[in-house]
């Protein structure tokens, strides 16, 4: 069980939370958990199944990309934070 | 050599025959240094000699001439330094004028503030890491804003009261009154004023030393080179995608640091892209999203006070880069949530095939930009 935290652009996929648990022992895994749960957050972060480009995942701060990808190993104290890309600058 | 724990006192004409065998430690404070000292000297203020003197002078042993303006803190400062254990202490009693005026070496340094200047930033000018050097710094940079919307007021507002010589402020948009919930730089009595010159009005208010340069327009592809290349550090406070990528290639191939700020109601992040140096927006993100990823305030609302912080954070970004001092967020992103008050940060890298800044484009790139 390790802890994800949703960005506030996904949040209203998984009612509004910002931290979820979820099992796994990978990325890959964990992510299945969630999506399993909330349908709705699967559409937002994959396109045609896999992981959207504008959506980077994190482990302990470290983006998976530089790491094993969705092999990446998540452990039950590993926090992973979703981060799609964000532009808003209060300019409207 | 004086008896252990004690020291020796001089008059000026001795300390002139002796200055020559003894390492000097001038115990003022460092306004006072500024304004002229003794050449071969080692600057240690008095409040700090009981956490830096033994790093600064190691050996004990050594023969130390000690010296203030007038004798009296020269004097506390060798007798806590005979009591510590260093065995050769001798204080210059008397007035450094006399000094002087006897002939003795002393060097002013090169003035790089007016007196208006010293008055005005005086408090940082007490910093060590910035001192007159570093506000001279502060003066001679050029900072382009692009926006003067929730992240560039509060950035542009302290980047200003700084000393940042120029301000560039690229804004198509005019005043409205729902800016005025976070656009601090804008008033009630300026509603559907260009937004570019109700920042020139406040930002000359508060400092008019500051020149602020007008660039009422919308960054565009034709534009971009020309604004980029002309600053030295740019606060992207867009909000959206396609300024956000076209600063980004733009400030990429001119290597000029771009300080990344964004928000969304109760969340804000911020890091700094330094070209070649550590990665730029399309390391993270190498195309541009579709725009659903970036609902503007007007459709999503934002929390006053988060571009406050978040600005206030690109702003501190700038000063360290301008001076060149700690460590800045090139190579991390801080991930700011004003709903719980916390922070996280996240390790970003450079992509060698990065399809702006990658090991590719970078040897493709004419190295003209590099020079500038």
């Amino acid at each position: 069980m390790s802890q994800v935290r949703i960005p506030p652009v996904l949040r209203e996929t998984v009612g509004g939370e910002r931290n979820l648990d979820a099992a796994g022992n990978t990325v890959g895994e964990v992510l299945a958990d969630l999506f399993l749960r909330y349908p709705a957050l699967r559409e937002r972060v994959t396109v045609d199944g896999v992981l959207s480009p504008f959506v980077n995942v994190y482990v302990n701060g470290r983006d998976v990309r530089y790491g094993e990808g969705l092999e990446t190993a998540v452990g039950p104290a590993d926090q992973v934070i979703l981060l799609p890309a964000m532009a808003g600058g209060g300019l409207d | 050599m004086p008896d252990p724990g004690t020291f020796l006192e001089v008059s000026v004409a001795d300390a002139l025959r002796l200055a020559g065998e003894r390492q000097i430690i001038d115990v003022r404070e460092l306004v006072e240094w500024n304004e002229g000292h003794i050449p071969a000297a080692t600057l240690v203020p008095l409040a700090d000699i009981p956490a830096t003197f033994e790093a600064v002078v190691p050996d004990k042993g050594t023969p130390l001439l000690v010296h203030c303006a007038v004798g009296a803190r020269s004097r506390r400062a060798s007798q806590y330094l005979a009591q510590i254990g260093y065995t050769d202490v001798v204080n210059l009693q008397g007035r450094i004028a006399e000094w002087r005026a006897l002939g003795g070496p002393w060097e002013v340094p090169a003035q790089l503030l007016t007196d208006a200047e010293r008055a005005r930033y005086s408090r940082q000018l007490l910093i060590p890491e910035i001192g007159q050097e570093g506000q001279r710094r502060l003066l001679d940079a050029r900072v382009l804003l692009i926006g003067a919307g929730g992240l560039g007021s509060p950035a542009a507002l302290y980047l200003a009261a700084a000393g940042i010589g120029v301000l560039g402020i690229v804004d198509d948009d005019v005043v409205d009154e729902s800016n005025l919930q976070r656009q601090v730089l804008h008033t009630a009595d300026r509603v559907g004023m260009a937004k570019t010159e109700s920042a020139e009005m406040t930002l000359n208010a508060l400092n008019p030393d500051v020149a602020v340069i007008r660039h009422p327009v919308r960054l565009d592809e034709r534009n971009v080179a020309e604004l980029v290349s002309a600053y030295d550090v740019i606060v992207d406070g867009t909000d959206n995608f396609e300024t956000r990528y076209l600063l980004n290639d733009a400030s990429v191939a001119h290597r000029k640091p771009v300080v990344h700020g964004s928000i969304y109601r109760w969340d804000g992040q911020v890091t700094t892209f330094v070209p070649y140096e550590g990665p730029c927006y399309r390391c993270l993100y190498p195309t541009q999203p579709p725009d659903e990823l970036a609902p503007a305030c007007a459709v999503a609302g934002v929390l006053g006070v988060l571009p406050g912080i978040i600005g206030l954070l690109q702003a501190n970004e700038v000063i360290k880069l301008v001076l060149g001092v700690g460590e800045t967020l090139a190579g991390r992103m801080l991930l700011f949530d004003a709903m719980t008050t916390s922070f996280d940060e996240i390790r970003l890298w450079r992509d060698p095939a990065c399809p702006a800044c990658g090991d590719e484009v970078a040897e493709a790139r004419p190295m003209v930009a590099a020079a500038s």
